[in-house]
């Protein structure tokens, strides 16, 4: 038991950290940026970041959840906008249904309430949403047929919607059919899947919160109210320790849930990145309500920072479901579910 | 990166596991219990004589030199099988192996470590709470001795104690965190009374106070040099705030566990509200466990006595809170007569806040040693 990262492990921290720390927005004005963008999305792709989880040839994934991870966490500190969570996942299924990799970006479509991966029964595409749609054309989701789920592929539209301003959403277009490729995605495959999705989701909330809890602090020391920094009133002091003391215990559950997505049993990796989504997704509006309040009136206008923030934890909160969807599954792995 | 057993600690967790099928006494539920603490000193040997007690501290006084993480395998068997959690004096040790010469180590850490002495740790006063550095139970040199005059609160144990670690002030003249130093002192001399003090949950085992009225010490007992006691007492604070120091995860992990059971056999017996509550409950404890875990593993680069401490103490104190509200909600209250553990439970759980140093006191020291905000 050694839950340290490793030499590597924090080597690929830092190098995400000056990528994001160079190339993400620094202002509510720069997003959207397209000079700006492409220049991250050119950074991110030679990287290769996006493919950590195809297969190699034993179909393994090319690194562990763990590495994955630490990337979706540096991205949600940095409020990168440009995509990841959704070409990593597009990946994955890729390499568990054994299909082959796929010429175009693509992400992967979801329920629009977002709870859970689009299983399309009849080419019936309108209820579906892709996630994390930026820069990609294609979108994964399953097709349901007699003897399984499938792997199909549809266009995205080119409209984007959604509440997060660095990772907008997208409807998809109409399919001429869903053609089905490699092998059915069992149900441990799914569980599998869910674990790393849940994880990565868990994952960027504890990189929001920490650049939430980051830009509080920095606004609270500068910030002057009767003639001293609002950062010494213990007032604001203890909603900022709470929410620095928050993001910590996320940090613990998630580096568990990102451990436990490939060293787990999938139905025990769900279990455990349940019980992080749960703790995460509470956490995480909590901190960034508090990053609002700190900011007072500035806090609640467009231009600040804050609300970025939050809208990227919202997304990323409803992405597998909330806290009270993953308390759900956490009751159910401890056998009191309904 | 790495949660799961090495080879080495699959071993060492079947051979705790083996053991605690024939050597759990079955004390009660939980601490909240005046029974439990009677049966706390036996428990304390007996897990000492196995060797599944004093995991990561050196061989020479008595532990097993194992890396700390072991303590999180101990914890995590001991709630599994419902035995009670082990004894919480961690902090004690590491604050005398950070401050005692060779010979207080020597003559006082075996006994502290196998149990087969007891201690108490006087700090707080009526007066000198969260204000620690303000206390005024002083200590006057005579000859070999020192002479000490005062009053203690808050003191755990102090019943069947037989040393008190006790901070007095040593010099009036000079600031008032520099004047503090540190004793051991015999409890069994005239000079010192004990009182047990009733709980808001009834038990009076576990806190007391004590007044010393002209009690006295050997100097050669002094921990560090004169003055240096509040060093001395921010190290073993900093430590009492840690949950891998002081063993709650198993604690909380039985309760926790006796109370999923009971919704397993009655599913239909409790509200979706209840059982809710339990769910949250079972996120933060496993929250916790998971935290010590990374802070055990951190202890690999070598032991930190960090504000670090802080943020775990607030952790800590949510979760056994978090519990506390569980175990109201779906232990409930025996209105007609009955068992009132669960009560018991949730009102001792209030005292998690304010013990070891409040969660406002706690809030201070991340906003200002963490967070680095100005201060007032």
């Amino acid at each position: 038991m050694d839950v340290r990262l490793s030499t590597e492990q924090q080597a690929l921290r830092e190098s995400v950290a000056r990528v994001v720390d160079q190339l993400a927005p620094h202002a509510v004005g720069e997003i959207g940026n397209a000079e700006r963008t492409s220049k991250l999305d050119a950074a991110v792709a030679s990287s290769g970041w996006r493919e950590l989880r195809l297969g190699d040839d034993q179909g393994d994934p090319l690194a562990t959840g763990v590495e994955a991870g630490i990337i979706a966490e540096e991205f949600g500190r940095g409020l990168a906008d440009v995509s990841f969570l959704g070409p990593t996942m597009a990946a994955e299924l890729r390499r568990l249904a054994g299909a082959a990799q796929s010429e175009s970006a693509e992400t992967v479509a979801f329920t629009s309430d977002l709870s859970s991966i689009a299983i399309a029964a009849d080419g019936q595409l309108s209820s579906f949403v892709a996630i994390d749609a930026s820069g990609c054309s294609r979108a994964l989701l399953l097709a349901a047929r007699s003897d399984g789920n499938f792997l199909a592929e549809v266009d995205v539209a080119s409209d984007e919607v959604g509440l997060d301003l660095t990772r907008p959403s997208s409807t998809l277009g109409s399919p001429a059919s869903l053609e089905p490729s490699g092998r059915s995605i069992s149900d441990d495959d799914l569980m599998r899947w869910t674990a790393l999705g849940l994880s990565l989701t868990c994952a960027d909330l504890v990189g929001i919160m920490q650049g939430a809890v980051q830009l509080s602090t920095d606004y609270a020391s500068q910030r002057r109210q009767y003639g001293a920094p609002i950062g010494s009133f213990q007032a604001m002091q203890h909603m900022l320790a709470d929410a620095f003391v928050m993001m910590e215990g996320s940090r613990s559950v998630t580096l568990h849930a990102a451990w436990a997505v490939d060293a787990l049993h999938p139905r025990d990796a769900v279990g455990a990145a349940s019980v992080a989504k749960a703790y995460c997704a509470r956490a995480a509006r909590d901190v960034c309500e508090t990053a609002i309040q700190v900011h007072g009136g500035i806090g609640n206008t467009w231009e600040c920072l804050a609300h970025v923030y939050l809208r990227r934890a919202l997304l990323s909160s409803d992405i597998f479901g909330g806290a009270g969807n993953s308390l759900d599954r956490v009751l159910q792995h401890y056998g009191i579910g309904a | 990166m790495d949660f799961g057993d090495s080879p080495e600690e699959s071993e060492f967790r079947l051979r705790l596991r083996g053991w605690l099928q024939g050597n759990n006494p079955g004390l009660p539920t939980s601490s909240t219990d005046d029974d439990y603490w009677k049966g706390a000193a036996a428990w304390h040997r007996s897990l000492f004589g196995a060797g599944f007690f004093g995991m990561s501290w050196p061989t020479a006084i008595g532990g097993q030199g194992l890396p700390s993480v072991y303590d999180v395998i101990v914890d995590e068997e001991l709630a599994a099988s419902g035995a009670p959690p082990r004894p919480s004096l961690g902090y004690l040790v590491q604050g005398i192996l950070e401050h005692g010469n060779e010979d207080i180590q020597a003559r006082f850490l075996p006994g502290i470590i196998s149990g087969r002495e007891r201690w108490c740790q006087g700090f707080s006063e009526p007066d000198a709470g969260s204000d620690l550095a303000s206390l005024r139970t002083r200590a006057d040199r005579q000859g070999d001795d020192y002479v000490i005059t005062g009053h203690k609160v808050w003191t755990s144990y102090s019943d069947d104690a037989e040393w008190c670690l006790v901070l007095a002030r040593t010099d009036q003249e000079v600031a008032k965190h520099r004047g503090i130093s540190a004793f051991v002192v015999p409890m069994h001399q005239p000079g010192i009374e004990q009182r047990p003090l009733r709980m808001i949950n009834g038990m009076t085992k576990e806190f007391g106070e004590v007044a010393f009225n002209e009690a006295r010490v050997p100097a050669v007992n002094m921990i560090g040099g004169p003055g240096e006691g509040w060093r001395l007492a921010m190290t073993i604070v900093s430590h009492e705030r840690e949950p891998g120091e002081l063993g709650y995860v198993a604690r909380y992990t039985k309760v926790v566990n006796e109370l999923t059971r009971r919704v397993r056999v009655n599913p239909s017996g409790f509200r979706e509200d209840q059982v809710r509550d339990l769910g949250w409950a079972i996120v933060e404890v496993e929250m916790l466990r998971l935290h010590v875990r990374r802070r055990l593993s951190d202890r690999l680069n070598g032991i930190s006595h960090g504000p670090e401490g802080s943020v775990d103490k607030l952790l800590m104190t949510w979760t056994e809170q978090s519990l506390g509200h569980a175990a109201l909600s779906i232990g409930g209250i025996a209105h007609g007569g009955g068992d009132d553990t669960a009560l018991n439970t949730y009102l001792y759980s209030r005292a998690q806040s304010v013990m070891g140093g409040t969660s406002q006191i706690q809030r201070n020291l991340v906003a200002g040693r963490i967070l680095g905000l100005p201060s007032s």
